[in-house]
């Protein structure tokens, strides 16, 4: 008996499971391609409402309003003042249009997995059941290689930006989700005593007591949803998503190393900045936690 | 014996069973034949919370139920607003039992009739103080500027003027636990439940926040039920006590009736390190005879140190004791007050000593 070589299965059975999987999938596609792309269509006009918006202003007014929103968020003028040298940096270089595109799609993708995490994550909270089959499933979304989803992604729709935006959320999302599970999760239990002990309806306990206590933490994972939503930026414009990552990837396929870098550091100093910002407030809303005794 | 001052009825609590385990129900035929605790763990893994309690919880007044640790106070006072479903019995309240109420007329119950205050205070952090106040009356629906009012209204009561803005964790543990108490009262609740409310507390505190209960009760009358393990304080505040070990109530009465004749060893042994003389009271040592020729005269209800020190001051060995009416009622020595303060030696007989008030006494 041969002990060296596995027992696999034999070709004629491989190239059969492949083909029956692929052709349903194929099948799937086609059948409820159109529906589904309908469905996410929506998206789409998001994004495109808010590249246009953002690159037919006036740079000065695009450059002040996220100046501005960078103040209200971190209230440090140090964190206001880098944003903007690095902004102008980022457009006496030649990247303004790219990295206009690159936060818009960030944006999109950020406020869509808010806007899914944390129903999701409320609802793992409250249910133990739920977060037992949850759970997997974020782990595989979190380990299966990004390359490996879009096959499907873009059987279904095709290359693109909305393809883009939903490969960017389902590799984003899991850190929403886990945090805000584990932010409700966290909140003492004889706080929630209390706040039964008074009449509160589990709406009122979940809006007075356990998403206010549990903020921090859902604005960990907002901060973690956008650091790997950047990450994707280059992967996500393999398949036509607009924005720094397509100068980085045609700097990988001809070696221009100065573009590479360039663009590179472009993505760099947009995730400094959303990261120091929604840091700083999240800082912000652990104040009463830190005051000492009186 | 409902106050006639104070509104709202009784809680009568009747053969209450509560058992800890997924099938609770199941055994509790086993217990009321007589399973014991340890029994029911060991064979089945289920715990037995409280067994046949049964407890008139007077309206207007102040009911401590004492224990140590797995005693199932907690449990108990968590029946009331049932936090804690009971296993079986009934805890009736104006003519409705808590344990069958409706989800939503639970809710009512615990929003109009109930307020609470937790051992470790249990205030929302990333509230100010002025707001966790302000709690149970926003979840009630009441309007902003009428429940600042009343918020900014107990503040001032319970001493904490102008720490409105600040956060639970800017004060002390003494002033969080005022923040809980007027967190309670602005709720306008007949019943207070307070689980240890005090037992985190420094001892000086401790003390300070009593006399705050007390003096608020003088005039507000609310059905307090307070937890505690500290039988001093107990006595400080129980107009009735009832003291509870493994979940069975196995003495209730006054503080008095209590440290008179004390039920058993295990009862004996808690009121051995009572002091006395702050417990017990003139009228248990009168005896009846014509007024005495002395200038002293008390009421019944004086404790013996108050009395012993005033006779000391008036150089005087007899007092004569009047009842409540102020009529005279007998005569009490020095010298009996004296051997009434020094603890009783084990050998004693504690049922020799006079009757305490027998209608309260269980």
């Amino acid at each position: 008996m041969d002990l060296i070589d596995f027992p696999e299965m034999s070709r004629g059975a491989s190239r059969a499971l492949r083909q029956t999987v692929d052709g349903a999938f194929r099948d799937f596609a086609r059948a409820y391609g159109e529906t589904l792309e309908a469905i996410f269509a929506p998206i789409g006009h998001l994004l495109t409402f808010l590249e246009t918006l953002m690159l037919d202003s006036p740079w000065t007014l695009v450059l002040a309003v996220i100046c501005g929103l960078v103040a209200v968020m971190s209230r440090s003028w140090k964190i206001t003042l880098g944003t903007a040298l690095a902004l102008l940096a980022i457009g006496y270089l030649g990247m303004w249009e790219d990295t206009m595109r690159t936060i818009s799609m960030v944006v999109v993708c950020t406020v869509l997995a808010v806007a899914i995490g944390i129903p999701v994550g409320i609802a793992m909270a409250r249910s133990d059941r739920l977060r037992g089959v949850v759970t997997p499933v974020l782990d595989l979304m979190q380990t299966m290689p990004s390359f490996v989803y879009l096959i499907p992604v873009v059987m279904i729709f095709g290359l693109g930006r909305v393809p883009g935006v939903i490969a960017v959320v389902v590799y984003a999302i899991p850190p929403m989700i886990r945090l805000t599970d584990l932010g409700i999760r966290q909140v003492r239990a004889d706080l929630l005593e209390a706040a039964d002990a008074f009449g509160s309806t589990s709406w009122q306990k979940l809006k007075d007591v356990q998403l206010p206590l549990a903020l921090p933490t859902i604005m960990a994972g907002v901060n973690q949803t956008i650091m790997m939503s950047l990450a994707m930026v280059v992967v996500a414009s393999m398949i036509g998503v607009r924005g720094l990552g397509q100068p980085v990837l045609q700097a990988i396929n001809n070696q221009y190393f100065t573009l590479g870098v360039m663009n590179g550091l472009a993505i760099v100093a947009i995730a400094i900045t959303f990261d120091r910002a929604t840091q700083a407030y999240g800082k912000r809303l652990q104040k009463h936690l830190e005051a000492g005794h009186g | 014996m409902a106050d006639p001052q104070g509104p709202g009825s009784d809680i009568e609590i009747r053969s209450l069973y509560k058992i800890f385990g997924p099938q609770a129900a199941r055994h509790l035929a086993d217990v009321r034949a007589g399973m014991g605790k340890e029994e029911l763990n060991t064979r089945h893994g289920h715990v037995l919370g409280l067994q046949d309690i049964n407890l008139t919880i007077p309206a207007g007044r102040i009911t401590v139920v004492m224990g140590l640790s797995g005693s199932g106070k907690s449990t108990l006072i968590r029946h009331i607003n049932r936090l804690i479903d009971p296993t079986a019995g009934e805890i009736l309240y104006d003519g409705a039992d808590v344990a069958r109420m409706s989800p939503a007329d639970l809710l009512e119950f615990r929003r109009s009739k109930t307020a609470m205050v937790f051992q470790k205070f249990a205030l929302m952090p990333h509230r100010t103080v002025l707001e966790n106040v302000t709690y149970g009356l926003a979840i009630r629906g009441v309007g902003a500027r009428e429940r600042e009012r009343t918020a900014r209204h107990w503040l001032e009561r319970v001493g904490l003027e102008g720490f409105e803005e600040r956060y639970p964790n800017q004060l002390s543990g003494g002033m969080q636990q005022r923040v809980g108490l007027a967190r309670a009262l602005a709720n306008d609740a007949e019943i207070l439940l307070m689980d240890e409310a005090f037992s985190a507390l420094d001892p000086l505190i401790r003390t300070d926040m009593q006399s705050i209960l007390l003096d608020l009760q003088q005039e507000l009358h609310k059905t307090i039920v307070f937890i505690t393990h500290d039988l001093d304080e107990a006595l400080r505040l129980g107009e009735k006590i009832a003291i509870l070990r493994d979940g069975r109530i196995i003495q209730q009465g006054t503080g008095e009736s209590i440290v008179l004749r004390p039920k058993d060893d295990y009862i004996a042994s808690f009121v051995r390190q009572v002091r006395r003389g702050k417990v017990i009271t003139l009228g248990t040592i009168a005896r009846a005879a014509p007024p005495a020729d002395t200038p002293v005269t008390l009421p019944a209800g004086t404790l013996l140190e108050d009395a012993a020190r005033a006779l000391t001051l008036a150089e005087t060995g007899r007092v004569n004791v009047t009842d409540a009416a102020g009529r005279h009622m007998g005569v009490a020595t020095l010298a009996r007050m004296v051997a009434e303060m020094i603890e009783p030696q084990d050998d004693d007989e504690p049922a020799s000593i006079d009757d305490g008030d027998p209608s309260v006494a269980a």
